[in-house]
Order: C-alpha cells, then structure tokens, then sequence
C-alpha cells in the first residue's frame, strides 16, 4: 500500500492534468489554480523543513568545529538575524532593507559578475583549433562575433552582400543554429512526453525513492 | 494721399477678410455624420475560452472610412433589451472588433453601439445581443490532442512488445557510461562526489529524471562506499533526494552508510547558491561532479569552478542556452532527451526502452510532418501548416 496510494494519486492526477489542457471552461481552470495553490502551500511547508536542514548541517559543522565551521556560525547568525529583523520589524524595517540592499544584494551581484571571467577562459578551451570540428567552430565563432560588430562592416562591407560578415553571420544564426536548435526541442519535448507517459502508467517509480521497487 | 492710401489699404483688407471667409465656409470639410455608420454587427461567444466573454465585429460605412476614421465608437452593454445600457467601452474609430469580458455565463447582454466625431453622436445602432459560456473543448488544440493519443497508442503497444519478450537495441549513450567510471574513480581517490539536482522544482521533468539518476549514482556510491553530497536548491526537491538516497543505501544493503546531512538545503537564491556549490567543491575536493536537471545562468560558474578544481564531471540539462556552457567546461553532456533517456538506459528494463522507442517513431513522424508541410508550403498550400497553429 506504500507504494500504492502514490502511484494512484499520480495517475488519476496526471490523466486530469493532461485532459485540462483540452478543457477551457472555468470549472476545469478553477480545479486547476486550486491545485497548483495546494502545490504552494505544500512547498511552504517544506520550507520549513529546508531550514531544519540548513541548521542541522550548518550545527554540526560548529559542534564538531570542522573545517570552515566559521562560515557556517554566519549562515545561522544572518538567517536568525535576518528572520528576526523581518518577522518583528516587518518587510519596510530599515535595518531589514539596509542588509538586504547593502549585503546580500552586492555579494549576489558579484556572484553574477563573475561569469563573465568564467565566460572568458570556458571560450578560450573552446575554441582552441585541435580537430577539424574545433577548428569550424572557431571560424563560426569569429563569423558571428564579427558579423555582430562595426567593425566587422568596415573589413566586409566592400564585398558582395552575400559575402558580407554581417550576412553570413545572419546565416549561421538563422539557419544551421535554428536548425539544430528546433532538433533539440522536439527530442526534448518528445522526452517530457515520454517521461510523463511513463510516470502516469507507473512504470517510472524512482521519484519514490531507490528503485521504486 | 494718405486717406486715399489707408482706404485702399483698408478696402483691400476687407476684401481679403471677406474672401477668406467665403473660402473658408466652402472647404469646411467636418463631415455630417451618417445616420448609421456602424452596420452588420455580430455578436458571438468567445470561443475555447473558460468563459464570460463576447465578440462584437461590426463593419462601417465607406463613408466614415474615407473621412480617416476621426472619430470614436462607444460600446453600450445592458441585460435588458430596454436598458438602462451602460458605458462598457470606448473604442478609436477604426475598430472593427471589441472582445467584452468579465460578463456572467449564460446571461443575455444587449448592445449599443454609437458613433462619435467632434462630440457629435450618431444614432444608436442595437447591435443585437449575445450569451457568455464557457467551453468544455478546446478546438484549436484537436491537432495536439491527436498527437498525444498516437504518441501514446505508439509507447503503449511497445511497452506492451518488450513485455512479451522483444529486445531492443539502445545506442550507446557516452555520458551515462561514464557514470561507473567516475564514481570508481572518486573512490580511488578517497573523495566525495558532488550531485547538483539543479533549480527545478520536484514538478519539472527535468529534475525527475535527476531523481533517476541520483538513484543510480547513490547505489554505486553505497555500493562503494563513497560520499555523495547533494546541496539543494528546492526544499521539496530535497526532500525527494533525501528519499531516493536513503532507499538507494537501503538497496544496497548499507543502511547505516546513509547521513542525512548529506542532502540538505541551502537556499532558494540562485547565486547565494552557486556560491555555496562552489564552496563545497572547493572545500571537499570533490573528485567528480553530476549537474543534473535545470540549469540557468549559474551552470558555467558551477562547471567552470569543477574543472578549476580538477574533478570530473557529468552534466545533463534540458535548458539549450546552458548546454554549450556545459559542453565547454564538462567532460560528458547528457543533452536534451539524452536525461530523460538516462532512466531507460540505466534501468535496462525492457518496458522503459520500449518509450524510447516510441520516442524515436516520434521524431520519425514529426520529421515526415514538417517535409509535407515544406512541400505544401513551397506550392502556396498553407493550411496544412496553419492546422498545427494551436491557440
């Protein structure tokens, strides 16, 4: 019955998901948004247990004093600090907004900014010309990044329009990139549907845990 | 001389006003508004929608079309043919369509609709009236629908094929290969392995097939006993990664082996997140990597930090923005339907390969459909290609 219950939910759940596409009317789009309200409450729940986690993990790293245990001192202090601050100054409390904006926001802005670095040396090992298909791609990459800038008009613009950067590099966007692009979406697609199929018809039961035996 | 000067001056003046005038009332050109310049109305239900809408379209006279449509057209709604009508819209004066929501279902709502120019009115014209409902089927989703029981039928008779004993022959899938390797290799080394399940919720497909995957990586890992540390983005997706863990040890006969705080939660800001998976490789040394599941804009600063550190690493993502990232700094890419296909390759179970069969008569078919629809369209036939355009 552990395994039962679930796997009749999922099915009856998922044949009426996948019927409510075809049914417009408000009955059905109202069962709908109740549904996915109740998705919201039980992700509310679990936050709880997340942060129960958070804590346990983050504890134990200072009870033991293990490597880094001051990171971790500062994880619990800043989400009991911050918590506190929210809970009883509420959402509009300086102090709150002041952390939020002049703490958490640069570190994450830097988080972001870092790509950029990460961008650079993953395009430097990419494009590096060791076979034949590295080499293509590195052509491809200096036709699009040069099709995409001034300049590159200024070394092309003399030639015949089809033999201009800025067209070709409109071509490999737009022909071969879509192409290969669209090929990606329908095998994925038709993997979502597969998966789907195969979760509804119970023949898909890892998400249960181990095997799903 | 100076009287005889201003006289004329003045006379010339006058005359000039008078013409002015007299030439002014001949190109007045504001038009008599017709007495009905709106004609032919029709008033329909709104269709495939959940309902409480109706579509007016109405025509205008070609009169009021050639005068450049100055005006504006106001809409009155009442539910009794007798009024009171009330203002349900103002329109410009070229509008030849109006959709009114938020009525009720099955009520009777009367229209009027008045042309304006220069705040003079037409007469009313009564457009007529209509009734709201809500659809139970969707007509413009027939092609989709169509697609789904086929594709279904087609998975269901070779699951049905495999069951009876038909082998199928699955293509190598060089990622998933290497997930033996890399788990045997961290064990050699002594060090962790590190599973990031991604941004999706525990709802997207992507992360199911993560949970499928992660079943199979922490069995060898119990199997081997290695650590495998799975950070979390998603409380609920912990929780389920928590489950598949602890019964993948339990599977492998090494309950015990299995610490909770090996799947835990970190937080549901994407960078701060990063940040955190960063932290771990750094600090544990992992010696290999999965990245499964959905990915955004933090997939090259994870990889890159990975490849930095020297571990391998395996990434599987559904997102095609990230996928060249990850081709870029990772040593295997599950592309696309390759993670979905990870469960049925894993598995090896007959009835899971028989989807992937199907998967494949899929793409023969979809390639077949868009070949007729290019040769239809290269001969003017777009209809073939306007019936796939769901609304």
């Amino acid at each position: 019955m552990k395994r039962e219950i679930p796997l009749l939910i999922v099915l009856v759940f998922g044949v009426f998901m996948a019927f409510q596409y075809f049914v417009p009317h408000r009955i059905s789009s109202n069962i709908y948004q109740e549904f996915n309200n109740w998705t919201i409450i039980i992700g509310i729940f679990t936050m709880v247990i997340g942060i129960a986690s958070l804590l346990s993990v983050h504890y134990s790293k200072i009870r033991f004093r293990k490597e880094g245990w001051g990171y971790s001192f500062v994880t619990i202090i800043s989400l009991i600090g911050m918590a506190g601050l929210g809970l009883f100054g509420g959402m509009e409390n300086d102090l709150f907004i002041h952390f939020y904006r002049f703490g958490l926001s640069p570190v994450t802005a830097t988080m972001f900014a870092l790509l950029a670095f990460f961008i650079a040396s993953a395009a430097y090992r990419a494009f590096r010309a060791r076979t034949v298909l590295s080499t293509l791609l590195l052509l491809a990459a200096v036709i699009v990044m040069l099709g995409r800038v001034p300049i590159g008009e200024i070394i092309s613009g003399w030639l015949p329009e089809p033999l201009q950067l800025s067209k070709i590099s409109e071509f490999l966007l737009y022909v071969p990139n879509t192409a290969a692009k669209r090929t990606i979406y329908i095998g994925v697609g038709l993997g979502v549907a597969a998966v789907s199929l195969k979760i509804i018809l119970g023949i898909e039961r890892t998400w249960l845990g181990g095997d799903g035996k | 001389m100076r009287l005889a000067i201003g006289l004329a001056a003045s006379l010339f003046l006058l005359s000039v006003t008078a013409v002015a005038e007299i030439s002014g009332a001949a190109l007045d050109t504001t038009p008599a508004i017709p007495s009905n310049p709106i004609k032919n109305c029709r008033i329909t239900d709104k269709p495939n929608d959940v309902g409480g809408a109706l579509t007016l379209e109405w025509e205008l006279v070609p009169s009021i079309s050639a005068a450049g449509y100055a005006g504006e057209i106001a809409i009155y709604r009442s539910t009794a043919a007798e009024g009171p009508y009330e203002l349900a819209a103002t329109l410009p004066g070229n509008a030849l369509r109006y959709e009114d929501s938020g009525l009720k279902d099955h009520v009777c709502y009367y229209y009027r609709l008045i042309y304006i120019e220069e705040g003079i009115e037409s007469a009313a014209f009564e457009a007529g009236s209509g009734v709201a409902a809500g659809q139970w089927f969707h007509t413009g989703r027939i092609p989709i629908l169509i697609l789904m029981l086929l594709f279904s039928a087609t998975a269901v008779f070779f699951i049905k094929r495999a069951r009876s004993g038909y082998t199928f022959k699955v293509r190598p899938i060089a990622g998933i290969n290497a997930v033996d390797e890399a788990i045997g290799r961290a064990t050699e080394m002594g060090r962790p392995i590190l599973y990031v399940p991604g941004l999706g919720t525990a709802a997207d497909v992507a992360t199911i097939a993560a949970f499928t995957i992660l079943a199979r990586v922490a069995r060898k890992t119990a199997e081997y006993n290695t650590r495998v540390i799975v950070p979390n983005y998603d409380p609920v997706v912990m929780t389920v990664c928590q489950e598949v863990v602890r019964e993948a040890y339990s599977a492998a006969g090494k309950p015990d082996l299995y610490d909770p705080k090996d799947v835990f939660y970190v937080t549901q800001d994407q960078f701060p997140y990063t940040a955190a998976v960063n932290g771990i490789i750094l600090r544990e040394k992992t010696a290999t990597n999965f990245y499964m599941g959905m990915f955004y804009a933090e997939s090259l600063v994870l990889a890159e930090t990975g490849f930095v550190a020297g571990s391998i690493q395996i990434a599987g993502t559904d997102q095609l923005v990230q996928i060249p990232f990850f081709v870029c700094a990772c040593d295997f890419v599950l592309m696309g339907e390759e993670l979905y296909a990870a469960s049925a390759y894993l598995s090896k179970e007959p009835q899971q390969l028989g989807t992937l069969k199907a998967q494949d008569w899929g793409k023969v078919t979809i390639a077949a459909l868009i070949i007729i629809g290019t040769i239809f369209a290269t001969f003017g036939w777009k209809s073939f290609a306007a019936w796939f355009n769901v609304g």
